[in-house]
Parts: structure tokens; C-alpha cells; sequence
């Protein structure tokens, strides 16, 4: 009772009283909360910012102590320079091939494949699905050998190939996973009207099934395009030129200072982080989204 | 698929000559059905199928890739337990998972519970939080080489400044698995963060407000509501975190090539050497089948032990 009563007189003192009528603890919770959230983030992103920071820098400013965090004078010219250390153009367009073909591969495989898992009856389905959710725990490490001397016998070695070709097999038991989730929500009345209208399983999933599918396929093409871009034992395996290394693989040579120093290296870094940055702000709700989807798998 | 039993006009009389037709479509619709899954079934037979079952008879073989392969039994076993870098780089290996995944769990749960609280300029924070899983990892190797290094990094000069004697990280035997698990902790942030604020963001506001009226603090609120509806959500984390850290790879081979004093030779940068440096793929086989069991071991233990942990809302 003397609840009820409390409950009742509370709107209209906080009314009179305004934003002050919250107890102080909360007040005290609040900016613990903030302190918190800034000294982590700080923690998080400090390597990226002394990422670029040396990026920016002379030489001599690299070893400076204490640390220089805003360089001065800035040396955009750091990113030229480090152009003629190594052909990071060169690595750079070559990432761009084969992420953005192994990314289409997978696009379109797994939202073919999905389909058929989501929308056609056939004996044995719910086995074979089964074998393809058993893929996704398997780790990468038992078909690695065999798959190298695979291509090495078809003669796709130093080529782009390897890294392409297998996405456009399924495109990753992960994404027909998302994509079959995603084509259950959708109402088989769709399918049904389209049928009527003497559309076959062809024309349904192309104009009808793929136009609904477009966020789970922007996410997955996000997620498949970021984890192309930053794969590295592929193109480790498989590329051996220089002229036809990945940018990931490429800038292996950057990690210890003896091909450069320092702030170019960071800089070389920066060519390969910043794609991603950029992805990120573009497509941050599908990011979120996209990984959320994943979390179905939990349930 | 149901379409044919649905169209109105179809008489008694079709009916019968329906199930007839019906089971033609259910022919069409089961070719349709083989060659839209065809190119992953494919991709399943080059890929994973032929390539383990390949890899199975590899483990009893001797081959350098030059000379045919030469059947050698159990020989490969045997070497498995005789080879002292085996049994190193599986206790590096487990040094690094038994740490990384408990620590790294932990840390993307308390940054969820963080980042679903009410605050201004949330999305920011969680973007600070999940940038650096974005790194590339040669990226992220290249700056951490720099950070850690124990003359001239950032690191030790900030431990110096704060009073904390310098260390030397990645380049001393006693230090270097932990920093190489301090490191992962740095992608706490990314995905599965991700998946834990989704888990949470799913758990029905009701069941606090229940919990508040039956009087439980917010310490009680957590145990007895949050964990068990974030149980299989944490479950997926557990799995998959076990799965990619028992094969931690390119951070060691990128900055220690496994060193010093074998102290990050891990088990696959082990394999990779015997595999495409010594070529020595039919015992590089054995070790991955080796590794392949142990990592479905520690599956099916979690998988087992889910039962008694996991709450499932519907069954």
C-alpha cells in the first residue's frame, strides 16, 4: 500500500522538481559508466592511433620519448615514399581481384544454395543440411594439405585461382546457413502466386527470393569481402611472385623494421587497415545486423 | 509445393490423377532442388570430403611432393609421440586456448553489458570497441612489433612512466604466450561482443522487472536471468573461440616464427613448417588429424557438458 502511494506521488514531485529528482547514486553510477566507457576505448584504440600517429611521422620523431602522439610537421609524403619500398599498388589491386570475385562467388552461391535448402523438397535434405552445419565446426587445418596438392596438380599454383574458384562452391557453409534462415522468414504465399503465374523454381528465386534477400546478402558480402581481404595463410600457401601477392601477404616483409623503418611501415600498414575502416563506417549497421543473424546459430 | 492441391477448380475426379501428377512434380522439384544445392554438394566433395579422406591415407604415407608416396603404416603415429616439438607446440597451443578463450569470453561479456546500458554516444563506444577486430592481421602484427618492442615501444615506455618495470614481451620465453594472448584480448570487442549484445539485447525486459518485484539485487538479476538466457549464446562463443584458437597461426609466424626458445611454436605454425618448408605432407597430415581430434574432443566435451549449463526457452 504505501507503494501505491509512493508510485502515485512520484510524477508529479519529479515533475516540480525537474531531472534533479533522480537519487544522487545514480548520478555517481552514470559517471563511473562514462569513465569506464572512455578509459576502455582509449585502451582499444590506442594501437590504431599510434598506428597512424607513426605514419605521419619524420624519422625522427619516431623514437622521440616521451611519445609524440600528433606529429608535427605531418608527413603525408610518408605514404608515397613507402610506394617505392615495395609494389604496395601493385598488392593493393591484386587484394582487389580476389576479394571482390571470391566475394561475388560467394554471393551468388550461397543464396543459390540456400534456396534450395530453404524452399525445395528433395530426399535427403535434412541430412545434407545436416553434413553442411557438421562443416562449419570442422577446422580448416585437416584439408589443407590435400586441397594445396589439389591445385598443385591442376597447375593453380602461384595463380589467383585457389583463393577464388572454391567460393563459388557453396560460398561457405556459414552463409548458406544465414541465407536458408533468412528465406524461411519470407511467406511461401510468394512462391505459391509466382507458381500460379507459371514462374519455375529459376524465375522464382531470381525475381522474387533475391530482391527480399538483400540485406542478408549485403551482410554476408560484407563479412565475405572483409574476411578475403584479410585472409592470409591462402595467398600465403598459394602465391610465391611478388608481382602476384596479396597486399596481406606482401606486407609480411613489414613487420620487422629491416625493409624499412618504423613510421613506413606503419604507413604500409595503414594501406591495408584503412579499407576496412572505411567498409566499416559505410556499412556499420549491416555489420551489426550481419553478426547478429549469425547469433541464431546460439539458439 | 502445394500448389497443385490448392487450385480450387480441381474436381473429385482429378483428384485421383492429382497424386499422380503431384508425385511427377515432386520429381521436378527434387532435380530442381539436387542442381540449385549442386555447387556447394561439389564444393563439399573438392573441398572437404575428398580432401580429409585424402588426408586420412596421407597420415600413412611418406611424400615430399617429388617422389610418389610411399606407405609407411603407423610409422607417422609412432613419430606423433616420439617428436618432442609435438608435444611442445601442443602445450604452447593449450597454454594460449585455455588462456585466450576463458579471458577473451569474459571480457566481450563485460564490454555487452557495457554497451547495452543507456548512455550518449553509445554506437561510438561500440565502435571503438570492434575496430581493432577489424585489423587485418598483418596489419595488427606490424603495429604490435612496434608497440611491444622493450627499447623503443610504447609499451614499456608507458609501464616506465607509470612506475611498472618494462618487460620484454614477445621476445622472452617467460612472456611471450601471454603477450600473445593479451593481443587477442585486444579483438574482444569484435563479433563475438557483437553476438553477446544481440543475446542480451533478446532476453525479454519482463523477466526483470519479475525478478525486481520478487526483490532479487541486480548481482541475483544477473546470475539467475542474464546467464541463463545468454547460456546458448555463450555455448556458440565457447565452441567456435576453442575451434580458431586451437588453431592459432599467423600472429606467432608473423612475429616469433615460434619463437624464442619454441615458446610460441604453436601447433599449426609447427605444421605449416613440416608441411610447405620440409614438404613432408604425409606426416604434416598425421599431426593435422592429430590436432583434427583433439579440437573435436574439446567439441564434443563442450557440447556434452551443455546439457547441464544451457537453458533452451523452448524445450
Amino acid at each position: 500500500m504505501a507503494t501505491a502511494t509512493a508510485t502515485e506521488i512520484r510524477p508529479i514531485k519529479a515533475r516540480m522538481l525537474g531531472r534533479r529528482m533522480k537519487p544522487w547514486p545514480h548520478y555517481v553510477k552514470r559517471f563511473f559508466l562514462y569513465i569506464i566507457m572512455i578509459a576502455l576505448s582509449v585502451i582499444f584504440m590506442v594501437p590504431l592511433v599510434w598506428m597512424l600517429s607513426t605514419s605521419l611521422k619524420t624519422q625522427g620523431q619516431v623514437f622521440a620519448h616521451p611519445p609524440i602522439w600528433i606529429p608535427r610537421p605531418i608527413m603525408w609524403q610518408n605514404y608515397i615514399e613507402v610506394l617505392s619500398v615495395a609494389p604496395i599498388l601493385r598488392w593493393l589491386s591484386n587484394t582487389f581481384i580476389v576479394t571482390v570475385s571470391a566475394t561475388l562467388g560467394t554471393l551468388i552461391s550461397s543464396s543459390m544454395v540456400g534456396f534450395g535448402f530453404a524452399r525445395l523438397r528433395f530426399p535427403g535434405r535434412g541430412f545434407l543440411f545436416g553434413l553442411l552445419l557438421a562443416t562449419m565446426m570442422l577446422p580448416g587445418i585437416v584439408t589443407m594439405i590435400p586441397t594445396f596438392i589439389l591445385f598443385k596438380t591442376i597447375n593453380w599454383l602461384d595463380t589467383f585461382l585457389p583463393l577464388i574458384v572454391p567460393s563459388y562452391f557453396g560460398g561457405g557453409a556459414y552463409n548458406i546457413f544465414l541465407v536458408r534462415q533468412f528465406y524461411l522468414t519470407i511467406p511461401t504465399d510468394f512462391d505459391d502466386a509466382a507458381r500460379i503465374d507459371g514462374a519455375n523454381n529459376w524465375t522464382i528465386w531470381l525475381r522474387i527470393m533475391l530482391p527480399l534477400n538483400a540485406p542478408v546478402l549485403t551482410a554476408i558480402g560484407i563479412f565475405s569481402f572483409v574476411g578475403h581481404w584479410n585472409e592470409f595463410m591462402g595467398p600465403l600457401i598459394y602465391l610465391f611472385t611478388e608481382e602476384k601477392k596479396t597486399l596481406a601477404l606482401g606486407l609480411r616483409g613489414f613487420v620487422d623494421p629491416y625493409l624499412a623503418s618504423y613510421h613506413l611501415n606503419m604507413a604500409a600498414a595503414f594501406y591495408l587497415t584503412l579499407p576496412m575502416i572505411i567498409i566499416f563506417f559505410f556499412g556499420q549497421r549491416y555489420f551489426l545486423k550481419g553478426v547478429v543473424m549469425t547469433g541464431i546459430t546460439g539458439r | 509445393m502445394a500448389t497443385v492441391t490448392r487450385a480450387p477448380q480441381a474436381g473429385v475426379l482429378a483428384r485421383a490423377a492429382g497424386k499422380r501428377r503431384r508425385s511427377k512434380l515432386a520429381i521436378r522439384e527434387a532435380i530442381d532442388g539436387y542442381i540449385f544445392i549442386f555447387p556447394w554438394l561439389l564444393g563439399f566433395v573438392l573441398w572437404t570430403a575428398g580432401p580429409m579422406l585424402a588426408s586420412l591415407w596421407l597420415a600413412f604415407t611418406r611424400w615430399n611432393l617429388f617422389m610418389p608416396p610411399e606407405w609407411v603404416g603407423l610409422d607417422n603415429i609412432r613419430q606423433l609421440f616420439a617428436d618432442r616439438f609435438v608435444g611442445i607446440s601442443l602445450w604452447n597451443t593449450a597454454y594460449y586456448t585455455f588462456l585466450s578463450v576463458p579471458l577473451g569470453i569474459i571480457a566481450s561479456l563485460i564490454l555487452a553489458l557495457l554497451c547495452v546500458q543507456e548512455m550518449y554516444a553509445r554506437a561510438w563506444f561500440r565502435t571503438f570497441f570492434y575496430m581493432p577486430s577489424l585489423t587485418p592481421a598483418v596489419a595488427s602484427a606490424i603495429v604490435w612489433f612496434w608497440i611491444l618492442n622493450p627499447e623503443v615501444g610504447l609499451a614499456n615506455m608507458i609501464l616506465k612512466s607509470i612506475g611498472l618495470p618494462p618487460s620484454q614481451w614477445i621476445w622472452s620465453a617467460k612472456t611471450s604466450k601471454a603477450t600473445f594472448v593479451l593481443m587477442s584480448l585486444w579483438g574482444a570487442g569484435g563479433n563475438r561482443m557483437i553476438i553477446f549484445l544481440a543475446g542480451l539485447q533478446n532476453i525479454p525486459q519482463s523477466l526483470y522487472e519479475a525478478a525486481q518485484i520478487d526483490g532479487a539485487s541486480s548481482w541475483a538479476q544477473f546470475w539467475h536471468v542474464t546467464m541463463p538466457m545468454l547460456s546458448p549464446v555463450m555455448l556458440f562463443n565457447v565452441v567456435m573461440g576453442i575451434i580458431g584458437s586451437f588453431q592459432v597461426f599467423t600472429g606467432a609466424f608473423l612475429m616469433t616464427g615460434g619463437g624464442p626458445a619454441n615458446s610460441t611454436l604453436f601447433t599449426v605454425l609447427y605444421l605449416y613448417r613440416l608441411a610447405f618448408e620440409q614438404f613432408n605432407m604425409g606426416y604434416a597430415s598425421a599431426l593435422a588429424w592429430l590436432l583434427f581430434f583433439i579440437i573435436l574432443g574439446f567439441t564434443i566435451i563442450q557440447l556434452r557438458l551443455a546439457e547441464t549449463w544451457v537453458y533452451y526457452e523452448g524445450g
